[in-house]
């Protein structure tokens, strides 16, 4: 394997990948190549695509989400990843290897060491205790078992679960229990977590609490996510970069704020109506760079906008700050407004 | 009446005459490949009669209440052993649970694997599954009877004929629990980067293991209803005695005997059961669907 290696900096890199699911895949994927529509192939062929043409690339140390609804082949995307699923067509590239060229202990070998993952069903073994499931990917790895037990506790710790390490899975509630999936990926270290609707089975505010821990756990360990989910708002809140899939093709890849500020269509103009933008977009990307008079109020360039509207009922304006303090811009109350306000192509672009 | 389309009397001659060569000329070879059946049988009815009665009581006993935790099953096999030996039926009882256990091992040991193989692939099972309606309902004299000429009456046919009738209860639910393991379950094992034994083995098989056990105990059931039949051809046992009390019109010596079918049948019937309760709610695999 060593040969394929090109060092790209990227964590996860796919290009044209296709699935289409049924007894002829090769056939409905000439079809699919021919121009037809999704639709169209499924009712001449009753072949389901369920990844068209996706490319993108996953840059390390990145939370990358992809965002669609039921049925837009986000699941069968994260799937590729490990090559749970193997693709119709396309190439999938991860940390410099090839995945679909490897055999099968190469790639059982690339699953124990290289990606771990989460799911939305928790998948947990229901026969063993939290610390035996912990620790499951690393016994099957085949580290010893003073040394995986000692691991799995640790990061029992880490997710919050410390007293219940001899429960069984059925014994904790939904929060609970997706943190242990999320400590079993976490123990193998790997560089890379996929994260498959982890989150979209627990309560609102559990899932709140998952998401700033899963945002603290990244930037303290660095890792590569790729995060599934439904939830425009999950999104937004812990993404450093978001595609949006429906009818298994990626519409838009960008950041947060340009997907909020500039959405690519009309399908995700309908996600960015229902989201709270406030939360969504950084006061760092509407600020007006430059000198301007210091004023009072200021707040950090990676500040929301919810932070700064309580400020406009005084001032018409806020500074803001870079990382040292130093006042490097302002925002307006105007421009906030321009910002929230329903995206409307040609007004309020500058 | 059904017109006469083909002359079958050719076909029937070729059976019988196929049988008989086969008896001429491999009736050796049969006993000497069933010779290990033999010798399991053998061993595990001689350890059963040479242990003395109150440490087998001791044993079921122990076992019943490892298996509930409460006083009535204990309660129970006690007496269901006491009505076996003051009924001077002990020694007979131990033959037939010989023949029962020996039959359920061996039923294990093919039946098992069989599964396994159904439940990985839909055309094993679309093969395999006649094959066990055919085992469960062919009625046993037609499959005894050959049996009975390869290998001469005895112990022989009556465990094969038992094994042939047990077995495709073990198989079916085999096959079902290993099928109906939690796909997520099996998904995030793959994930984790199993191997195929890994999952069959740490996953699978564990999370099978309560719908294994009914169909052991399925398997159970059938060998002790297959006795009377055994018995026709030389097991021995608490068939042969109601045998003999049919035959001698003892209606008493019948109706105990078969009783004493039903207390063995109870005993092993509720000590299957409970572990197999016992350890479904340690899998906890109501909650975890």
């Amino acid at each position: 394997m060593h040969d394929m290696n090109q060092d790209t900096g990227l964590a996860i890199r796919m290009r044209g990948v296709t699935k289409i699911f049924g007894n002829d895949p090769q056939g409905a994927l000439a079809l699919l190549r021919s121009g037809k529509s999704k639709a169209e192939v499924q009712a001449q062929t009753n072949h389901v695509v369920g990844l068209d043409n996706v490319s993108l690339d996953i840059a390390r140390g990145q939370i990358f989400v992809v965002m669609g609804l039921s049925g837009s082949g986000k699941s069968t995307l994260i799937r590729h990843v490990n090559r749970l699923i193997d693709p119709t067509d396309g190439e999938i590239v991860v940390e410099g290897n090839d995945v679909l060229k490897m055999s099968l202990p190469e790639l059982r070998t690339y699953r124990r060491s290289t990606v771990a993952m989460v799911f939305q069903k928790f998948g947990l073994l229901p026969h063993r205790s939290v610390i035996d499931n912990v620790a499951y990917g690393l016994e099957v790895r085949g580290v010893p078992k003073a040394e995986r037990m000692e691991k799995a506790a640790k990061w029992i710790e880490t997710v919050g679960l410390s007293g219940y390490e001899q429960s069984q899975p059925r014994q904790l509630s939904g929060g609970q229990q997706q943190r242990v999936g999320l400590a079993r990926a976490l123990a193998l270290d790997t560089d890379i977590i996929l994260m498959d609707e982890a989150f979209s089975a627990l309560d609102p505010l559990i899932r709140s609490g998952m998401q700033d821990q899963l945002v603290e756990l990244q930037k303290s360990l660095g890792k590569t996510i790729l995060f599934i989910t439904h939830d425009f708002d999950e999104a937004l809140k812990i993404a450093d970069r978001i595609a949006v899939l429906k009818d298994g093709a990626v519409q838009q890849e960008g950041k947060p704020e340009d997907i909020v500020l500039k959405p690519a269509n009309e399908h995700i103009e309908e996600f960015v109506r229902e989201v709270n933008k406030a939360r969504a977009i950084h006061v760092r990307t509407i600020m007006e760079r430059g000198e301007f008079e210091a004023c009072e109020f200021q707040v950090p360039a990676n500040a929301r906008c919810e932070d700064v509207l309580p400020y406009f009922a005084e001032h018409q304006w806020v500074g803001v700050t870079n990382d040292k303090g130093v006042q490097i811009g302002r925002v307006t109350a105007k421009r906030v407004i321009g910002a929230l306000a329903r995206y409307t192509p040609g007004v309020g672009e500058s | 009446m059904f017109p006469e389309l083909i002359d079958t009397r050719p076909w029937r001659r070729a059976i019988d005459d196929g049988l008989n060569w086969v008896v001429r000329n491999w009736g050796d070879e049969f006993e000497a490949a069933a010779y290990p059946l033999l010798m399991l049988l053998k061993f595990i009815e001689d350890t059963l009669i040479a242990t003395p009665f109150w440490l087998i009581m001791i044993l079921l006993v122990g076992i019943a209440w490892l298996a509930t935790r409460r006083w009535q099953l204990p309660l129970i096999v006690f007496l269901s052993l006491v009505f076996l030996g003051v009924m001077d039926l002990w020694e007979d009882a131990m033959t037939t649970m010989a023949l029962m256990i020996a039959a359920t091992l061996t039923a294990i040991v093919v039946s098992i694997p069989v599964g396994v193989w159904m439940s990985r692939s839909a055309r094993v099972r679309q093969v395999i599954t006649p094959i066990l309606d055919l085992m469960q309902t062919l009625p046993s004299f037609v499959y005894l009877i050959p049996t009975v000429m390869i290998f001469g009456p005895g112990k022989i046919p009556a465990l094969i004929a038992t094994i042939v009738y047990a077995a495709p209860p073990l198989v079916r639910l085999s096959d079902l629990g290993l099928r109906s393991v939690d796909p997520a379950v099996m998904e995030a094992s793959r994930a984790f980067g199993t191997t195929p034994s890994q999952r069959l083995f740490g996953v699978q098989i564990p999370l099978a293991l309560p719908t294994i056990l009914a169909g052991i105990n399925q398997t159970t059931m059938m060998a002790l209803s297959m006795v009377v039949i055994a018995s026709m051809i030389g097991a021995g046992g608490l068939g042969y005695q109601v045998l003999q009390g049919i035959g001698r019109l003892e209606v008493s010596r019948g109706l105990f005997a078969g009783l004493g079918i039903v207390a063995l049948a109870i005993i092993f019937d509720r000590i299957t059961q409970s572990f197999g309760k016992q350890l479904q709610a340690r899998i906890g695999l109501a909650e975890a669907r």
